[in-house]
């Protein structure tokens, strides 16, 4: 099993918690609104395949929340320094649900260091009418039931064995969510509108059964992306990627393979 | 001490219509036209009753709810202004976390204070969390916008020298100008509530009334503390009127009446009880260390106290005589009603202002009765309590 290194890194004044592991092509993984996790058996199989770098939003984790911090926007731009920062070239960036709407933010805004982007079951933009909501309300629901969202088979996690500075942890995650996500709700009007902006070859990874975001919002997310690619994983729910986490970074694996010739690790550029 | 009659305005036949819950989800069919204009109208004729008898008066709203049909305390004290003569109007409170344009309601200040010849009193509270969901303001990191939008108020009412800008973080204002300005100067005496120590001293810094509601546990905590900051701000003890008190009261001549009036009113606390779980507590209301134990327990439950002093797990229903040993229902005869309400306030080293709710299911025979009886028989012996040690405003 490969090492994992936290540290903490300055962008855009502030400070985030980066947990670093594994070796190959830069992959930068934003998480969703429940925040981190490393020692998941998503990351860590991730980082058999993987240089993954993955910093916890500003107001998740150990990262600061300054004030001028309060949008998905705000994150996109802290983002775009944290790469710069680290010099990293050829990423794979990688975001699951608001990681996704992140992603989506920066590549709407500066993609020349990225060799591709992979959105999983993003949330972010609004495709509907006025009187439709297209995206379950993550905050309609207790924090300690979402798992019955996320999940394929709607299992809820367990938080009764977990330490009090842990499930801290995990409640300012969710505060901090709802900071950037309460109104409107889980999305930016003006995303959609942006979406075509995006220039990296991009995949659209969904879970076949989201109880969040429908396939079909997936599709319509994909189909403002030009060239983008759509890949359902069944059995998997709106986080695909611990549903179906063999069948979710093989699909990484072979995106990564065909965005550029061969992987480009960071020591090489550096 | 001050007794200001309270009731929630609520539309009570939907409790026993509706099935489940009675707040954000459930809808608005239930309600007859004509069965709410005569209830609405029934209530502020009850508060003419108390103005007549000599009681304040205090008003509230909520959102989205069969517990009350009130929507603003300004809408419900514009009509107050002018059907009552001498009572104090209470606004308590107006829900700041809910409002997006605090200009607005410092207009609405000033004009009830100036119609009603200076007779209001106001409290800019945060609001009950869950109708966040219905005002779909961000609970998250909201108290700088609460201080923020009451600053706002504040110098709205009190800035009287022509307009002034104002570019806040959450507010933005290019000419602020309040017209009329209030009839009391600068401006109405202002109130709180909280279940907080932290805002119990905030409200001390700030010379406002603190209130404290229907927790007698919140209280025995809170009113030291604001003491103990006034004295430390203001290099004298707080008066008594800076200190409130709200307390559910069923009161008859008999005592079983009483009692039985007072589970009447308990009917209301039952309703407030039905609401989804989905929406008590909204991100961010809690800090995460409170947030963290509901995490852990699985479970979110309203701030009402579940135990009585002993220790003793109390019944899931509201009950009248367990809400008289927790002190924050007083019910009974005249004499058991002031003889509770006197032995709480000893043991809080006392208080200037009751805040006495009725409501409930009482019908209005009932409410305007046990309002006489009160007035005639507990009232003055409060007025007694506080004589000499009450500081008006």
């Amino acid at each position: 099993m490969a090492a994992t290194n936290f540290s903490i890194e300055k962008a855009a004044n502030v400070k985030l918690e980066v947990c670093r592991s594994g070796n190959g092509r830069p992959l930068v993984f934003l998480h969703p609104g429940d925040g981190l996790d490393c020692e998941s058996r998503f990351f860590t199989e991730l980082a058999q395949e993987f240089d993954v770098i993955a910093p916890s939003h500003p107001g998740f984790g150990g990262s600061d929340l300054p004030d001028h911090v309060t949008t998905v926007d705000d994150i996109s731009y802290v983002y775009l320094d944290f790469l710069a920062n680290l010099n990293l070239k050829q990423v794979l960036l990688v975001g699951v649900s608001l990681g996704a709407w992140i992603a989506a933010e920066m590549a709407t805004k500066c993609t020349h260091r990225l060799a591709g982007l992979v959105l999983a079951d993003s949330i972010g933009a609004k495709f509907g009418d006025r009187h439709t909501r297209e995206i379950a309300d993550l905050f309609s629901v207790p924090q300690y039931r979402l798992g019955e969202l996320f999940y394929y088979d709607g299992h809820r996690k367990e938080f009764a064995n977990q330490t009090d500075g842990q499930l801290e942890r995990l409640a300012r995650n969710h505060e901090t969510f709802a900071l950037l996500a309460w109104s409107p709700t889980l999305h930016n009007p003006k995303l959609r509108r942006r979406l075509g902006l995006i220039d990296v070859p991009t995949l659209l990874l969904w879970g076949g059964d989201d109880k969040v975001v429908s396939p079909d919002y997936g599709r319509q997310f994909a189909a403002e992306i030009h060239g983008s690619r759509f890949e359902l994983i069944e059995k998997a729910g709106h986080y695909a990627h611990e549903d179906q986490t063999e069948q979710f970074i093989a699909r990484l694996k072979e995106f990564s393979e065909q965005v550029t010739g061969s992987s480009v690790t960071t020591s090489a550029i550096l | 001490m001050q007794t200001w009659y309270f009731s929630e305005q609520s539309y009570h036949p939907a409790w026993e219509q509706v099935k489940g819950d009675i707040r954000i989800n459930t809808s608005s069919d239930v309600v007859d036209p004509a069965v709410a204009h005569q209830l609405l109208k029934r209530y502020m004729d009850e508060w003419v009753v108390a103005d007549e008898l000599g009681f304040d008066i205090m008003v509230n709203e909520h959102h989205a709810t069969h517990t009350c049909m009130s929507v603003s305390c300004m809408l419900t004290l514009s009509i107050l202004a002018n059907r009552t003569k001498k009572a104090r109007l209470l606004a308590l409170g107006v829900p700041l976390l809910n409002r997006y344009d605090p200009f607005r309601i410092a207009e609405e200040i000033a004009y009830v204070d100036m119609m009603s010849g200076g007779r209001l009193e106001v409290g800019l509270v945060k609001g009950t969390p869950f109708e966040l969901y219905v005002s779909n303001a961000n609970p998250s990191h909201s108290m700088g916008r609460y201080w923020e939008a009451h600053d706002l108020i504040e110098k709205a009412l009190t800035h009287q020298s022509g307009p002034f800008s104002w570019e806040g973080e959450n507010f933005h204002y290019r000419y602020v100008n309040v017209i009329p300005r209030c009839f009391q100067q600068p401006r109405p005496p202002m109130w709180l509530t909280t279940l907080s120590a932290s805002t119990a001293a905030e409200a001390a810094r700030r010379n406002m009334v603190l209130a404290i509601t229907a927790s007698a546990p919140t209280a025995r905590g809170a009113y030291p503390l604001y003491r103990q900051e006034y004295m430390k701000i203001f290099q004298k003890p707080a008066g008594l009127d800076k200190l409130a008190f709200l307390g559910y009261v069923g009161i008859a001549k008999d005592r079983a009446t009483g009692l039985a009036r007072g589970q009447k009113v308990l009917k209301f606390v039952e309703a407030t009880e039905r609401t989804s779980p989905n929406f008590i507590m909204p991100p961010g209301i809690m800090p995460p260390s409170g947030a963290a134990k509901m995490l852990k327990a699985g479970e979110v439950r309203s701030h009402r106290t579940r135990v009585l002093p002993d220790g003793t797990p109390m019944s899931s229903k509201p009950l009248v005589g367990e809400y008289i040993k927790n002190s924050v229902m007083f019910s009974g005869t005249p004499d058991d009603v002031f003889n509770q309400l006197k032995e709480f306030y000893d043991s809080v080293d006392g208080f200037g202002h009751f805040l006495m709710q009725m409501g409930g299911t009482l019908t209005s025979e009932e409410t305007v009765d046990s309002l006489e009886l009160f007035a005639r028989e507990v009232a003055p012996r409060l007025r007694e309590l506080t004589n000499g040690k009450f500081v008006t405003h």
